[in-house]
Order: C-alpha cells, then sequence, then structure tokens
C-alpha cells in the first residue's frame, strides 16, 4: 500500500501473559482452559484485606525480557495502583507500574523492506491481568454479562514501542521478531488466538517531510497477524481521506471488526481517562543489583537474531530459510534435532518448510504438537537417498506419517509403496515401452530430446508411479543411444 | 489550591457516586479544609531529599512460583448477588 503524499507513524503496545505456574500476586494457578473461577482466591478475588506478595518468577522473567530487547534495567522499580471501575476488575484497580517501570530504553532489529531497521522499545512494565467477560452476543446488546476471576492476577508484560514503524508491514514484521524472541525465552506462550499475545496500536499520518507528529487513534481488537496490518492499512486510509477532506483526524480509540473489515470509533467518553495512579502501599519496591542482572543475563538462551546467524553460516542456509526456521523455539528445536542425525541442512529446511508447514497450517497444529518427530523425518530422508522412495511417495508418506502419527518403514510397508529400483524389474517395462512407440523414439533420434520425458512417463505409468525415476531414465537413454 | 464544583462533580463521577447540590457544597468545603491542611506540608524545604516511595524500609519481598488450589467455587460466589454457570452474572456495561 502506497500513499505518495503522507507518512504513517506508528507504535504498537503489547501485553503478553507470563508462563508462570501461579499468579502475579497468590498462589492461583495460571493454567489456561480451566473451569470458570476455579482458579481464584481471595486476593485475585480482590476481598478486603486480602494481601498480595509478589512472584519472584514474573521479575524474573521481566529482567530477561528486558535484556533480551537490549533495555536498561532499573535498579529500583515499584507498583503503582490504576483505578477504574469495570466487572472484570475485582478490586476496582489494576496493580501496573506508572513512573518507574522495571525496563527502559530499548530495541528490537527487524528485517525491513530496505534492510535491518532498529525498533525503539519505550518501556517494559509489569502489571496483572483482569478477569474475562462473556457478553451474551454483542457488549452493546448484550442484557448482562458473566465473570470468570481465572484469569485475574495472571502476569502481563506491557511492552511499548517507539513510534519508529512507519508501514503496516513494518508493525507486522516488529509483532512477529517480538514474538519470536519471547518464544526463545520461554517467558510466554504467545498465542494471540488464547489471549496470551494481545497488541493495540498508535496510529497517526503526516504529509512527507514532516516532523512534526499527526493527531493519533489508537486502534484495539486485533487478533491476529492478519487482522493488525488489514486494520493500520483500514486506518491509513481512512485519516489521508479525513486529511484530504480537509478535515482533522479526532484523538479516539478505535475498535477493529474482522467481520466489517473496518474501525470503528469506540465512542469517546465525556470526560477524558483519569486513573489516578498512586504508589501500592500493598507491595514494597523492587530493587534489582548488578549480580541479578548479570545472572539473568548469563541465562539468556540463543535469541532468534544469533539463531538466523548460525543457521546462515554454520548451514549455509538461505536467509529466508534461516528466518522462517527461527520464527519459533521449537521449529528451530525440530531443526537442530534433524541436523543432528542427517547432513543436508536445506533439505531438512525444505521439508519443515514445504510439507510440515503445510500440513499444520492445514490442521491449526503448532511443530510442537505435531506427531512426526525428527527423527522420524530424518528416517524417511534417509528412505529417499538409498531409493526406497521417490520424492513424491514421500510425499504422500510424510502426510500419512502426520496423521497416524506411524513410523515411515511401517506406511512404505503397508501400502506396498516400495520403489522399483531393481534394473532386472524395469529392463522388460523399457523394452516394452520403446516397442509400443516406435515414433517417438524416431522423434528422440531425430534430435527432439523432450521425447524422453513422455517415455519416462510411459514406465512411470506402467509401474503405477512406483519406478525409480532416475533409474528409468538411465536404462531408456541407455537404449536409446545405442541403436 | 481550590477544588471547584466541577472538580468535585468529577470525582464524584470516577468514584460513582451521586451527590445533590447541598451534599456537593458539603463536600466541597470539607475537601478544601483538607487540602489546606495537607498544603502545610509546602512550607517544608524538600531540598534533595529522595522522594518517598514506600513507608517501610524494606524491598524485595517474593514469593515462590508454586500454585495452590484456591477457594471452592461455592464460597467465592456465596455473597454475589446474581450466579449464573459458575460465574458472577453482572448487569449490562455499556
Ligand atoms: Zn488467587
Amino acid at each position: 500500500m502506497v500513499l505518495p503524499n503522507y507518512e504513517a507513524v506508528i507504535g504498537l503496545e503489547v501485553h503478553v501473559e507470563l508462563k508462570t505456574q501461579s499468579k502475579i500476586f497468590c498462589s492461583c494457578s495460571t493454567a489456561f482452559g480451566a473451569e470458570p473461577n476455579t482458579q481464584v482466591c481471595p486476593v485475585c478475588a480482590g476481598m478486603p484485606g486480602a494481601l498480595p506478595v509478589l512472584n519472584r518468577q514474573v521479575v524474573e522473567f521481566a529482567i530477561k525480557t528486558g535484556l533480551a530487547l537490549n533495555c536498561e534495567i532499573a535498579g529500583m522499580s515499584k507498583y503503582d495502583r490504576k483505578n477504574y471501575f469495570y466487572p472484570d476488575l475485582p478490586k476496582a484497580y489494576q496493580v501496573s507500574q506508572y513512573d518507574q517501570p522495571i525496563c527502559r530504553t530499548g530495541y528490537l532489529e527487524i528485517e525491513a523492506e530496505e534492510g535491518k531497521k532498529r525498533i525503539g522499545i519505550n518501556r517494559v512494565h509489569i502489571e496483572e491481568d483482569a478477569g474475562k467477560l462473556i457478553h451474551q452476543g454483542a457488549i452493546t446488546t448484550s442484557s448482562y454479562s458473566l465473570v470468570d476471576l481465572n484469569r485475574s492476577g495472571v502476569p502481563l508484560l506491557e511492552i511499548v514501542s517507539e513510534p519508529d514503524l512507519r508501514t503496516p508491514r513494518e508493525a507486522c514484521l516488529y509483532l512477529e521478531k517480538l514474538r519470536s524472541v519471547l518464544l526463545f525465552l520461554g517467558v510466554s506462550d504467545c498465542k494471540m488466538e488464547e489471549g496470551s499475545l494481545r497488541c493495540d496500536a498508535n496510529i497517526s499520518i503526516r504529509p512527507r517531510g514532516e516532523t512534526r507528529l499527526g493527531t493519533k487513534a489508537e486502534i484495539k481488537n486485533m487478533n491476529s497477524f492478519r487482522s493488525l496490518e488489514r486494520a493500520l492499512e483500514y486506518e491509513l486510509t481512512r485519516q489521508m481521506e479525513v486529511l484530504e477532506d480537509g478535515e482533522e483526524v479526532v484523538q479516539e480509540t478505535r475498535t477493529w471488526d474482522e467481520g466489517q473489515q473496518a474501525t470503528f470509533s469506540m465512542r469517546s467518553k465525556e470526560e477524558a481517562d483519569d486513573y489516578r495512579y498512586f504508589p501500592d502501599p500493598d507491595l514494597v519496591p523492587v530493587v534489582v543489583d548488578q549480580e541479578w542482572v548479570q545472572r539473568v543475563r548469563e541465562s539468556l538462551p540463543e535469541l532468534p537474531d544469533a539463531a538466523r546467524q548460525r543457521l546462515m553460516e554454520q548451514y549455509e542456509l538461505p536467509a529466508y530459510d534461516a528466518g522462517v526456521l527461527t520464527m519459533t523455539r521449537d521449529t528451530l528445536d525440530f531443526f537442530d534435532e534433524c541436523i543432528r542425525h542427517y547432513d543436508d541442512a536445506k533439505v531438512v529446511s525444505n521439508w519443515i518448510m514445504g510439507e510440515m508447514s503445510r500440513l499444520l497450517n492445514q490442521h491449526n497444529l503448532e511443530i510442537s504438537a505435531s506427531q512426526v518427530s525428527p527423527s522420524a523425518l530424518v528416517r524417511m530422508l534417509r528412505l529417499i537417498d538409498e531409493g526406497t522412495i521417490s520424492g513424491k511417495m514421500a510425499k504422500t508418506v510424510f502426510e500419512e506419517m502426520f496423521t497416524t502419527g506411524k513410523e515411515p518403514d511401517v506406511i512404505v510397508k503397508e501400502k506396498g509403496m516400495t520403489q522399483i529400483s531393481d534394473e532386472s524389474a524395469l529392463e522388460p517395462l523399457v523394452v516394452q515401452v520403446l516397442e509400443a512407440n516406435p515414433e517417438v523414439v524416431e522423434d528422440y533420434r531425430g534430435g527432439k530430446t523432450k521425447a524422453l520425458g513422455f517415455l519416462v512417463g510411459q514406465v512411470m505409468k506402467a509401474t503405477r508411479g512406483q519406478a525409480n525415476p532416475k533409474l528409468v531414465n538411465q536404462i531408456l537413454k541407455r537404449h536409446l543411444d545405442k541403436s | 489550591m481550590v477544588l471547584t464544583k466541577q472538580k468535585i462533580e468529577h470525582v464524584a463521577m470516577l468514584a460513582r457516586l451521586k451527590l445533590d447540590d447541598e451534599e456537593t457544597e458539603l463536600f466541597s468545603e470539607q475537601l478544601n479544609s483538607i487540602l489546606a491542611y495537607v498544603e502545610k506540608l509546602d512550607d517544608l524545604n524538600t531540598e534533595g531529599i529522595e522522594p518517598l516511595v514506600h513507608v517501610l524500609p524494606i524491598n524485595n519481598v517474593f514469593r515462590d512460583d508454586v500454585a495452590r488450589p484456591g477457594m471452592p467455587r461455592e464460597e467465592l460466589l456465596a455473597n454475589a448477588t446474581m450466579v449464573e454457570e459458575g460465574q458472577f452474572k453482572v448487569p449490562r456495561i455499556v
């Protein structure tokens, strides 16, 4: 999408649920998908007199994330109350970090169209999630709502970027990169569909060359990478049309409607938000010394950029392959495990990016849930190398492995799929085909080398695709060229 | 600092309180006198003093990340005015 006269200015606010065992201020479980209100206690239900105690792991994860995003880790940070009334917020305040967040001023590098680009990170802070509301239909028409507090008090990190993103595409690249970093760190599941990764965007446009910022709109309710890109594209066009009509963009919150593929104003309240933040007297400050930071720094795992570099240098994989294989920790682990037992990295990469990805997408699965183990894939690749099955048969075998979890050898045997690589078995078939197609043989000998393909096809047909095509080729050529 | 009538109404709105004119007047007087009292702090010289974050001189109070069962759902919902399917039922929100 091109706006010749305007430039977009986009910043993202990303919320991720941390993958702790227990909630941020109490010992209730954070497991997803439990029966409503079965993981709740007086603390996360906001009962009077209940006192919060901070989960150490939350701080540890926040420091980890901050370091991976090149942030400064605050020597001291504190917790504040953000006050507002909403039925999913039982205490009528959310514990968050206002003016002293745990991490500040970092950056994340993305592969933008024009090359590497650093996107500034303004801050990363810790806060608690609210409960979940279930409406009867849409919120605006529902006569009542139901409140489930299982999610209340689940730890969150809010990661706020600088307004350094210039296109909806860049916003997506940033979010994808951020997701891989968090997955590699193991601090969050980052599942947009389960709500463990949520993204809001601030977006404004300005005439090219202008350095002042235009009036921004905040866009909410984008539940996938696709909807993030669509919503931002829609919003850019909308704001441009507003300006072209000589009107002004209104500062407001807009919600993305997936069904209508448009953003709509969330009827701005008569009075501006006023959260009256103040330090939470129930929580004491957190002091992180250099020793703690150093300890976390030393425990950092390999991150996507380093892994990408490694795949390109060590295995000479193209940048594209390296990028895809390092999107998630699980994909990289799968690749690494395969490569431990199989030499040809490009072949492994092709299968992961090709058939594996296709089937995962089709069944809406993550690679960790795949029934194909790295060792099974390697075994299948060996069957190809040994000439037992052709590359084409392998696709069928792989699909069967994927859906049944069976070993490739078993499938090959069950389906009688073995490739015919026995010369003495193929020889008579070749002779038959040659005798049945004298004109084609003449064509070939007359210089039409393409005629060979037809003859190979005939032999393959005669063996219902089981002949080793390379071998058929060789035998045919031998017969044709001896004349 | 003097609290105007509008400010009182704003604070009342934030606290979801409905005040009549008489109450607005009364609270305006009371809140203004409280603020005036607190303003005495302005007389202190706070030059070079770090802002206080917490009244207790302690930090880093943590618990280990271990999950334990919460409270029985019946107990949690016992005081709810309306319950449906194991959840708090609340009136229309917007
Ligand atoms: Zn709890």
